[in-house]
């Protein structure tokens, strides 16, 4: 046993591709869960929303006009990265969820191949969702799905890692671009996450992730006017009725949330993406 | 410059026999409706038509309860070949009665009868066809082996397209097991009560299809009753952001297809003939009453004098008046709160500095009416190059660039269609890639099938309807 004394680190904003702190200078004391003291998060304020979008809008048409080969292979490198942060995660994991070693890691491991799964999703969406439409009349007419744009994301406050990754992954396969707002009493893994991404080949801006209460920020969000959609995951009962009365004055998609926070671990299929995806038909006469 | 003057061809109306007061279809059956009842009135004459019954929400609740029981009993139940035979028929019996349909939407609605008769009646019929269809096969849309209707479905729809709006809502409900409560717009009921004579002659069972009259009372009164599932709305975005509010906090799904500012884009190499004709059907298709009109034309500077002129030529041929004359391209305003609302934004664009332009000749003078209108020197900025004024209203801008005709062209709160005229294919596909719109015509416009997606971006609303993305929308993961 080493007597050095550890380290510790800074637990910051993710922006932009760069980690601020909150411009608010606000932090908040991160407990583990026997309620010992962990770290001092960020708490992110209007202002960090209001950055995150402008960051989230400004990488917007690189990441969406990329190749659907090029973003699978950029989110791929993303999970391995993962893998070799695997043990970070897992300490995280467990002492955020209260979980044993190996059920931390089993999240974990789940967590990374989710995020192969969707990586896979980003040049078969066009062949699932879209097609070629036999008009009756001579025309070649096909249809496309496209991003919808910005996307806030209210992440899962439970699941910090595996439910962050299952709500995460589809906004950034569909090309998206996301503003995330972590779980507030266990942000750790959303922070590592947001190392992970600044060190892969994900561009600054198309992740960016805040750590605080999504009960304060979701409502600037929710009615922000560049903000295209909203996933209310980490919400519930009268807070996300209001964050969805809310993005109806701009019309946003909106991803509901449930009851009971699901069981992240079930086959996600394509419900988190396709609320973040529209249809886009082109028509072209045929004839000489 | 008229060579030769056109004989009147007016269609005849014997075909049809409007009855002096319509109850509301309700579980198979005309019944009373407990509201003040409405006229409803031909806007190219203003002549009354009809009364109509006006649902109240005890009204929209006997609705919602017959649906409900026949979604449960009857229409869930059965057997899905069984449920595609009906829609078959419906559409056969569209086919049938066409010229009945056709008659009464352009005495109700004030379109031209070629457009009712070319368009909205066939494009209706062949929405129940394609979707009767895909009754039986389901498992096929994408959402597992064995997907569910939504139940009871609410459908508010608009008075442009009356009897195509309620195909394109009323043929994939029913395609995807959902029974339906649909309440058509108040100035234009009469198709959807005659359709309700095709449900009853199709021998579909009672309460699958109710149809409830009414205003927007009575809309709100179906989005908002607690025991509809789905609710489907065509409309303005203004009511759009009602609902979609409305419907916050509960299980309902929601599909919203409403306003736009269509650019429509002519390149220097475009054939500009072709690009006129299709600028001209793009905003005077049924009086620019519709919400995908290419109201917004942008033209690459270079062209812009040479475009301008052959379009005022080609408008100064269109025939303004009788909707029931087989010659008239153009017919009535809906109704004068239209015609208001038109006026009140051509008059702002004319304060606001922009040019307009109107070709000679005389309006009825009986009915609505408003001539084809071009606006000139319009920059980005005028209400009359941002505001849908869904009406016979073209707003010219120019770019140089093609990346500024797409940063004009997606300059707008809406995003429902757009336009793109140039003989270069590498160049079309990349200006359509780089549109934020549901819809893009290219070499072409206001084209429509139901096999075909429709539905906007942004402001312009959420939800396709039309192929396997539209029936989604009917259905929910197994």
């Amino acid at each position: 046993m080493s007597d050095r004394l550890a380290v510790r680190k800074t637990y910051k904003l993710y922006v932009g591709g760069t980690f601020p702190r909150s411009e608010s200078g606000r932090t908040y004391e991160v407990a583990d869960s026997r309620g010992r003291f962990v770290a001092n998060a960020a708490r992110a304020s209007r202002k960090d929303a209001r950055d995150a979008v402008v960051a989230a809008r400004g990488a917007f048409g690189k990441w969406s006009g990329a190749t659907a080969y090029n973003r699978g292979q950029v989110l791929y490198r993303v999970a391995e990265v993962m893998e070799g942060r695997a043990a970070q995660f897992a300490d995280e994991v467990a002492a955020g969820e209260g979980l044993s070693a190996t059920k931390a890691r089993a999240a974990v491991d789940a967590a990374i191949d989710r995020w192969v799964w969707y990586a896979g999703w980003t040049d078969k969406l066009a062949a699932v969702l879209g097609g070629t439409n036999p008009v009756a009349g001579p025309y070649f007419d096909f249809s496309i799905p496209e991003p919808s744009g910005v996307v806030a994301v209210l992440a899962p406050q439970r699941s910090s890692l595996l439910g962050l990754v299952s709500v995460l992954a589809p906004v950034l396969a569909t090309g998206c671009t996301a503003v995330v707002v972590s779980s507030l009493d266990r942000p750790l893994p959303a922070i590592t996450l947001s190392e992970v991404l600044a060190t892969s080949d994900v561009p600054g801006g198309v992740a960016n992730l805040l750590t605080g209460d999504a009960v304060e920020i979701g409502p600037w969000l929710a009615e922000h006017a560049d903000v295209d959609g909203i996933d209310l995951a980490g919400t519930s009962g009268a807070v996300a009725m209001e964050l969805e009365r809310s993005a109806a004055g701009t019309l946003k998609r909106v991803l509901r949330t449930t009851a009971e926070e699901p069981d992240w671990t079930a086959d996600p299929g394509l419900h988190r993406m396709t609320p973040f995806l529209e249809t886009k038909t082109v028509w072209h006469p045929i004839g000489l | 410059m008229t060579f030769f003057e056109y004989a009147p061809a007016p269609e005849s109306r014997s075909v049809v026999d409007v009855r002096p007061s319509y109850g509301l279809f309700v579980d198979g059956e005309f019944t009373d409706g407990q509201g003040a009842p409405l006229k409803t009135v031909n806007p190219a004459t203003d002549e009354v038509l009809s009364e109509i019954a006006v649902g109240t929400d005890a009204d929209v609740d006997r609705a919602v309860r017959a649906a409900r029981r026949a979604f449960t009993r009857v229409w869930g139940p059965m057997r899905p070949a069984d449920r595609g035979k009906y829609l078959f028929r419906i559409a056969r019996l569209l086919q049938e009665r066409a010229r009945e349909f056709a008659v009464l939407e352009t005495l109700d609605n004030g379109k031209p009868i070629t457009e009712s008769r070319d368009v909205d009646v066939p494009q209706a019929a062949a929405h129940f066809f394609y979707h009767a269809g895909w009754a039986d096969k389901l498992e096929h849309v994408g959402l597992g082996a064995a997907p569910r209707p939504h139940g009871v479905a609410g459908q508010v729809i608009p008075w442009n397209f009356p009897l195509m709006m309620l195909a394109w809502k009323v043929a994939p409900a029913l395609a995807a097991g959902n029974t339906v409560v649909l309440k058509p717009a108040e100035t234009t009921p009469l198709t959807a009560l005659l359709f309700a004579e095709v449900c009853q002659q199709a021998d579909l069972p009672p309460g699958v299809v109710n149809i409830v009259t009414g205003a927007g009372d009575t809309g709100r009164a179906v989005v908002e009753h607690p025991d509809v599932d789905k609710v489907a709305f065509t409309g303005s975005t203004e009511v759009g952001k009602q609902i979609a509010r409305s419907i916050a906090g509960t299980s309902k799904a929601l599909t919203l297809e409403l306003g736009g500012k269509a650019a429509n884009i002519v390149f220097d190499d475009a054939p500009v003939d072709q690009a006129v004709e299709g600028i001209v059907r793009g905003i005077f298709f049924n009086q620019g009453h519709v919400c995908c009109a290419g109201s917004r034309l942008l033209v690459q500077e270079s062209v812009h004098d040479e475009v301008v002129a052959a379009l005022q030529r080609r408008i100064g041929t269109l025939r303004v008046g009788d909707p029931m004359d087989k010659n008239t391209d153009i017919g009535a305003i809906n109704s004068p709160e239209q015609l208001a609302r038109i006026r009140e934004l051509v008059g702002i664009g004319e304060a606001e500095g922009a040019h307009l332009w109107q070709p000679d000749g005389d309006l009825p003078e009986r009915g609505n009416w408003f001539k084809p209108t071009v606006f000139t020197d319009v920059s980005p900025a005028h209400r009359i190059a941002r505001d849908e004024v869904f009406g016979p209203v073209l707003s010219v801008l120019t770019f140089r660039t093609p990346d500024e005709a797409v940063a004009k062209a997606n300059n707008s709160l809406y995003g429902l269609s757009a336009g793109i005229w140039s003989e270069k294919g590498s160049r079309i596909l990349s200006v359509a890639n780089q549109l934020r719109a549901g819809v893009v015509w290219a070499n072409t416009f206001n084209q429509f099938d139901p096999t075909s997606p429709f539905g906007g971006y942004k402001q312009s609303g959420h939800g396709r309807e039309g192929g396997r993305i539209g029936l989604r929308a009917y259905l929910k993961e197994s």
